[in-house]
This record gives C-alpha cells, structure tokens and sequence, in this order.
C-alpha cells in the first residue's frame, strides 16, 4: 500500500518536474531569485520586513527594466522560524524551482540548516543571519549581509576603551542571542587587551526583575562601565532597573535593542545609555559626506512610502542582499552560478544601508566592525556619536 | 552588606507577591473542583493587555482597569461554561487537559488581537525609587504588595463570612452532600473560576508596570504561581501566600548570592525538596481518602 502511494507520488512528480521545467523553458527570461524567511511565526519581526523589502524592490527593479534585459521574479516561502522547514524549502528552490540564486534565511537556525545542501548543490546564497559561524570559516557558496555579534562586541569595547572605561561588568540573557554576544565579548575582551571583564552575570529570558544581578555587579571592586548583551524585553527591564537602583556608571546595550519599540518599552530609564546601531536609526544626523547617507534615507522614505510602517534594520539586511545579488548578477553578465559567485565574491565598495561591502575569499560578509554606528540616548532619542 | 542583603529581600518580596496572587487563583479553583487551572497565566495576561490597551484608545486609566477585570471575570465564565461544564462527567486529569487547551487558544487569540510586541503601563504612582538602608525600592512594589495582602484578606472574609464563599467550601468538600443541602455545584464552580480570573486580572495589572506585559507572560508566571501553589499546599489559601512569598525571595537570594545562572533551578529544586519531605506542600491539608 504505502509503496504503491510513494511509486503514485514519485510519477506525480515527476509529471509535475516536467510541466515545471516546460513552464521555466517558455519563460527562460526571468532571473529567478529564491528566498526563504521567517515571515510568521516568532520571528516573523525578521522575515516580515525582509520580505515587504524584497517584494517592493523586486517590483521596481522590474519596473526599471530589469537586470541584464531581464526581469527578475521572486520564488518566495515561508518557513515560520522553523529550520527543518528551511532545509526542505531550501531543497524545493534548488530542485523544483531551480532558482539562480537564493536571497535568505532571517535566523541563524534556518540559515545554517539549508546551507549543507546548497553547498552541495552549488547556488549562491546570500543569508540575513547574524551569528559569526555563518561566514567563519568561509563557505564557498554562502554570503551574509548583516554584521556579526563579535563586531557589535568589538566596537562596543574600543568605545570603552577610548572613554578610558576598562573595568567592565558583563549582564546578558541565557537565550541565543545573549549566549552567542557573551562568548564573542569575553573573546573579543580577551584579544583586545587592556579592557577586562570584571563580573559576568546571566537572567532569563522571562525573568521580570534582574535588581539582583544589577546590585552585584554595582557592588564588584573597580567596575566602571556595564554592558547588557541581550535581546527582546530583559534588556528593557534591566535598563529600568539600572535606573531605579540609581546607577551611574556609563551603560552600553547591544545592537539587539537598537529599536524604537525599545526607546518605547524603557523610556526615560534609557536616557545615555549607548548601543552600536545601523544608521538606519539615524539617517538625518549622518554628515553630507558620509558615502551612506543617500542610501540610507532612500531605503527609509522608500520602504514607508509604500508599506506605511516604520522602516526597520531587518529590512535593511534584506535591502542589501538583494542589491548585492543584482550587482553580482550584472558584473558576472549571466545567471551562470559560478561567474555569479566570483562575481558576489570580488564586490569590492557595494554602500548598502548596512554598512559598505568589501567582499573577498576570505570574508564573505565584506563588513567591518565601524560600519556600526555607536548611538547615545538622548532626550528620548538616538543621537550620533561617531 | 546589609543593603545588599535588603535589595535581594526586596526584589524577591515583590516577585513573590506577585507568585503568591497566582497561585491564590490556582488554590480557588482547585479548591472548588480538584482542577488546576493552567490558564490561570492567561488571567493576567488580559488584565494588564486589556488595561494597556484601553487606555491606549484614551480610556482613563481607573475605568481601564475596571473594564480589563470585567473582561477577565467574564472569559473565566465563559471558560467555566463553554470548555469545563460540558465535560462535567470528565476526570480531573481531562479537566486540567482541558484548561491547558484553553490557555493556548486564549494566548493564540491575544496574539491575533494584541500584536507580539511587549508593552508598557505606567507606575501607579511616582516614578521615583524609596530608598531605605541604602536599598532601593520601587513604589509599584507597594502597591503589589498592598493590593496582595488587601485581595487576602477579601477572600478570606469570603470564604468564613459570606454563604457563596462557604457555598464553594462546601462543593469542594462533597460535591454530592452539597448538592443534597440545595447548593447549585455548577453555579459555584462557575463562581470559582469567575473569581480566580478576578484575581489573576488584578495580580497582572498591579505587576504589570513592573514586568512590563505582551501576549506570552502568562506562560512563565502562571507555571511560577503552580509552583509556589504547591510548595503551599494545593488548596490551602495561606500555603499560596507564603510559597508565593518564599519562591520569590528564594530567587532572588539565589541570583544574588548563588549565581544567576542557577535562579530558576534552585526555585525549581525547591519544590522537589518541599514535596519530598512534606507531599502535601507547607500548609497542605490532610486529606484522608475514604473506601
């Protein structure tokens, strides 16, 4: 019985291979762009931006005459956060979809769960994903566009470091994001030099009051500064509790609250705290010169023209993989997927919202840790240090 | 040193306070049907999201928490009638099932309703810390504090003065000998989930300036205020209060002095270890089973 439905299932698709691959033969011109991201789900607040902007820019692209003469068409799916799902539609964009490259990937799990199999199958893909072991070591089809927590630890530091801050208490969540910004800020402190971790305390995901840890490391000998690796409301919450147990010394947070909706949840407890953030936060305070500023206030008043909602740095990363795949496509002049990924390989000065692009064999995410801004708190908003 | 040691009590009074209001609404219900009511969270999840959110359509912030403790009262009617009482004949264990679906299909729909993103209520009162011995504390852990032991000693002027309240101690002693002296059983257990949810829609308001509210905190601390419940003693109003109390300072401790590394595993063990050597909690009532 259950061979007869998988010999049953296997004709069918093979049937349904065949009408696809009529269909792609018919309509050779369009570039085919793949993607998949956690549109639903608990991290819909990736995906959800990521693919109103790949949806809108593919649409003006087009609108524009598309690349190399040909349009583009977006394959799109979703695979709400989960990586298992990632892997097989990951598996059904490189089989049934054959698409030319593929855009995505919003979380670390999904993205590291579909890249053996297009390692294997050899089609460039550009991630959305934060952490470091997507690009380290090199993988030769995988790219990123966002920066890594170890950058967002070391700029944090240098900016201690240049404030003469060197004593350091470390606070950060239990969950993955706080883990993974925890290990990368102690190695990264240890590199360095000169700047030492003096307290390292954890609180969960949940937790609802974090006094406690807060006071101990207040009372740690010869602490001078505090950072907060974290993510969702426990910084939010530490934040206010720094406040309320009247701590002065100068307080940075990570790039995970780099949000309004976090200005909103601390209020006025966030008042001078610092953060490494996108300029996206801040397009109007960047200087005339800064080769980003044009890019940056284009992608903002584009993406809430034509969604009427707030812009957002996730989005931002998606911006920049497809722009980089489009560039990529046109410097190669082909859909060829290994002149495409020489081509994604050598971009060398791409301005992105992000930061700018120098991409070689040795680093396929071509972004430095200064292409975060270090932002400060000021009257209930972002002001620009440098 | 002692400033130290006062900040930790604090924090863990106020977390405890917060414990024990949950696990009072555990302790009603449990009281009046055997069911421990695991959508007892969601209670107070719609007290601070309903107050946020009114008062976020300009609803002021008094009549706001009015109507949110309303809606609470009403959904646990409406729990009561439309999931527990056609299932009366069911076991308990079915019953608890029961309310372990209601509670993910309340947080799904106020997810639907209410968006994912953590929101923000006020302090009650002033924004300013009190500072005593060099500890600090936050004036909304007053008003947890006050409020708590006001609900307190309401419901125990319920249960000792008022019929309906000896009404609920009755059926939760013998249903059947209950139903023999005229007490409509399914009106009070109706009665018991419509209070519990009151009190679980109040414990979330009060807290919720300090823990902040979104769609999923019910989750964490509805399973903290089961704990505490049982470290109490499942059933006994006074265990609630005290396990409550004793959970939140205990973590608080725990994250201070320990590692906070081990918080919620030393709060976790804590109820292996009371259970272990008093099965029926702190204050658990001996229960002799007639054959």
């Amino acid at each position: 019985m259950f061979r007869k439905i998988t010999r049953r299932a296997s004709k069918f698709a093979a049937v349904a291979a065949a009408g696809l691959l009529a269909m792609s033969v018919q309509a050779a011109d369009p570039i085919r762009i793949g993607s998949f991201l956690s549109v639903t789900g608990p991290a819909s607040f990736l995906g959800d931006p990521e693919l109103k902007t790949l949806q809108m820019y593919v649409e003006k692209i087009n609108e524009e005459g598309g690349v190399l003469g040909r349009q583009l068409e977006l394959v799109h799916y979703d695979d709400a956060g989960n990586a298992s799902k990632a892997r097989n539609f990951a598996s059904r964009l490189i089989r049934s979809d054959r698409v030319d490259i593929i855009v995505g990937g919003s979380t670390t799990g999904a993205t590291m769960a579909a890249v053996p199999m297009i390692e294997q199958a050899g089609v460039p893909f550009i991630s959305l994903a934060g952490a470091v072991v997507i690009t380290t070591p090199v993988k030769k089809w995988v790219f990123k566009t966002p920066q890594s927590d170890r950058m967002a630890a070391e700029r944090i530091l240098t900016d201690m470091k240049s404030r003469g801050l060197t004593k350091v208490g470390l606070i950060s969540g239990t969950g993955g994001f706080g883990s993974s910004g925890r290990e990368q800020t102690l190695a990264v402190a240890k590199e360095m030099g000169g700047i030492e971790i003096v307290a390292d305390e954890t609180y969960g995901g949940s937790d609802t009051d974090m006094t406690a840890q807060l006071t101990n490391i207040r009372n740690t000998d010869g602490v001078q500064t505090i950072l907060n690796f974290g993510f969702g409301q426990g910084p939010a919450i530490v934040t206010r509790n720094y406040a309320q147990l009247g701590i002065e010394l100068p307080f940075y947070q990570s790039h995970g609250v780099a949000s309004d909706g976090f200005l909103e949840l601390a209020g006025s407890n966030a008042e001078g705290l610092r953060l490494p953030a996108s300029p996206l936060l801040v397009p109007e305070s960047l200087p005339e010169s800064d080769p980003q500023k044009p890019v940056v206030e284009a992608y903002k008043s584009e993406y809430e023209a034509r969604w009427n909602s707030k812009v957002s740095t996730f989005g931002a990363y998606a911006y920049d993989g497809l722009n980089l795949a489009v560039k990529a496509i046109e410097k190669a002049g082909s859909t060829d997927k290994e002149a495409v990924r020489d081509a994604l390989e050598n971009i060398q000065g791409h301005v992105g919202v992000t930061g700018t692009f120098n991409m070689s064999p040795t680093d396929h995410n071509g972004l430095e840790a200064d292409s975060f801004r270090i932002l400060e708190v000021q009257d209930g908003g972002w002001k620009l240090i440098n | 040193m002692f400033s130290e040691f006062l900040q930790y009590l604090f924090t863990g009074i106020t977390i405890g306070a917060t414990y024990a209001l949950i696990a009072l609404g555990f302790t009603l219900i449990y009281n009046a049907s055997h069911v421990i009511n695991f959508a007892q969270g969601e209670f107070l999840m719609i007290g601070g999201m309903a107050t946020v959110s009114l008062t976020a359509m300009g609803v002021p912030m008094l009549l706001a928490i009015v109507l949110a403790v309303v809606l609470a009262g009403v959904l646990g009617i409406a729990l009561q009638r439309l999931a527990i009482a056609p299932a009366k004949n069911a076991d308990v264990v079915t019953l608890i099932i029961i309310t372990i679906g209601a509670s993910i299909f309340i947080r799904g729909l106020a997810q639907l309703v209410w968006g994912k993103e953590y929101h923000v209520m006020p302090n009650f009162s002033s924004d300013e810390p009190i500072e005593i011995f060099g500890a600090v504390l936050n004036t909304q852990s007053l008003w947890v504090l006050g409020v708590g032991a006001v609900l307190v000693a309401v419901l125990v002027y319920f249960f000792t003065r008022t019929l309906t309240g000896k009404a609920i101690l009755a059926t939760s002693m013998n249903k059947d000998a209950a139903r023999l002296v005229g007490i409509r059983t399914q009106v009070v257990l109706m009665l018991a989930f419509m209070v519990s949810a009151l009190l679980g829609s109040i414990a979330g308001i009060v807290v919720a300036p300090i823990t902040f509210t979104s769609y999923d905190i019910g989750i964490i601390l509805g399973l903290k205020g089961f704990v505490a419940a049982a470290i109490g003693g499942l059933g006994s109003g006074l265990g609630a209060v005290v396990g409550g109390l004793a959970l939140g300072v205990v973590e608080a401790m725990a994250a201070g002095y320990l590692s906070s590394d081990y918080k919620d595993a030393v709060a976790f063990s804590m109820i292996l270890l009371v259970l272990f050597f008093m099965p029926r909690g702190l204050f658990g009532a001996k229960v002799v089973e007639r054959v």
